[in-house]
């Protein structure tokens, strides 16, 4: 039975790792990137990778980087940091629904590594998730993450121009490919996905708040009016049952 | 390496690690009122909107129809059907070939 218990969590292992190669793909040219402007910043190599190790957050990482070139406090880092960092609340509690049942240990583990992609990722995914699927596409995503970051610190040089610029496109299609398949199947999504895109552009563009909140306020506002005009209509349908 | 540095960077990693942490802990799932766990399932979708726009029509800054172009690329090639791999290195090469002919 054990044995049986094992090779269904390294399948599910293997699911996850094949989930994760595009997050892997695309995290190649951004913490390439990040590995040169942590060069540039001063950063040794060691604190680059440490970074990278520790925190595993790419758009914060590189907030750090320019507010080190700022001369900012560490103080003001850390708390931009957070700020940065709080919409991964919103997606662990989303996320906490859908995993399944284990051990404190094993979720204070994968809990580390929930980012915007390994959320998308696991969250899009049909039925539960495995706790051996999180770790496959986790462990592709940090692998990938932290070695190119010390890649690029240590050769020191970006790709060339047209192929990074064309690979900052990867983690967007990433998420459109994730997206698609569940919009070609209910209406729902389709509104979920539109009102999330012009509540985010409208907060963005219009400089109303930092981008950390920005994603936080739109998510939540999307899917709290969707989920209510869900329920109006339910209502409204039994209702005109009852006449 | 600098005293200084490595405790931003456990800062850093400390901060961003509390929010990842306290949910799966803290709550446990499934117990929720029924509309809030039916917010909770429409999270990923409305996220991925707001991931996606408006930051992939910036990926390159001078040329707004650069970020257009990769995301009705990707769209269709999913819209087809294709893996998530295969949208992704559709995009790509969508995208370099356009650099190539400018």
């Amino acid at each position: 039975m054990s044995d049986l218990a094992i090779s269904r969590e390294s399948s599910e292992y293997k699911k996850g790792i094949q989930a994760g190669i595009s997050i892997g793909i695309g995290y190649f040219p951004i913490a390439l990137t990040f590995g040169l402007l942590a060069k540039t910043s001063g950063l040794s190599i060691y604190e680059t990778v440490l970074m990278s190790l520790i925190v595993f957050a790419g758009a914060s990482q590189y907030i750090s980087l320019s507010l080190i070139a700022y001369g900012t406090g560490i103080f003001e880092i850390i708390l931009t940091t957070f700020i940065v960092n709080i919409r991964h609340f919103l997606m662990s509690t989303s996320l906490n629904e859908k995993v399944e049942e284990d051990h404190l240990l094993n979720k204070l583990i994968y809990s580390f590594g929930i980012t915007d992609e390994t959320f998308s990722v696991v969250a899009t995914k049909e039925g539960t998730a495995a706790t051996g699927y999180l770790f496959g596409v986790i462990s592709v995503s940090y692998s990938s993450w932290v070695v190119f970051s010390g890649l690029g610190h240590l050769i020191g040089a970006s790709l060339p121009k047209t192929l990074q610029e064309s690979m900052g496109v990867a983690l967007y299609a990433m998420f459109i490919g994730l997206l698609v398949p569940s919009m070609k199947k209910s209406v729902k999504v389709v509104f979920l996905a539109i009102l999330g895109a012009i509540f985010n552009s409208i907060f963005t563009m219009g400089h109303f708040m930092a981008q950390g909140w920005a994603i936080v306020t739109a998510t939540l506002l999307s899917a709290i009016i969707i989920e209510t005009a869900e329920v109006i209509k339910m209502r409204n349908r039994s209702v005109h049952h009852e006449d | 390496m600098k005293t200084e540095i490595v405790w931003m960077i456990l800062g850093m990693g400390l901060v961003t690690y509390i929010p990842r942490m306290i949910p799966f802990v803290l709550f446990k799932g499934k117990e929720l009122p029924p509309f809030i766990q039916g917010v909770l399932k429409n999270v990923p979708y409305a996220t991925l909107g707001a991931l996606i726009f408006p930051a992939i029509l910036f990926i390159q800054k001078e040329d707004i129809w650069y970020g257009v172009l990769g995301a009705a690329a990707a769209f269709i090639v999913a819209f087809l059907g294709a893996n998530v791999i295969v949208v992704v290195l559709g995009s790509i090469a969508v995208l370099s070939l356009y650099s190539y002919l400018m």
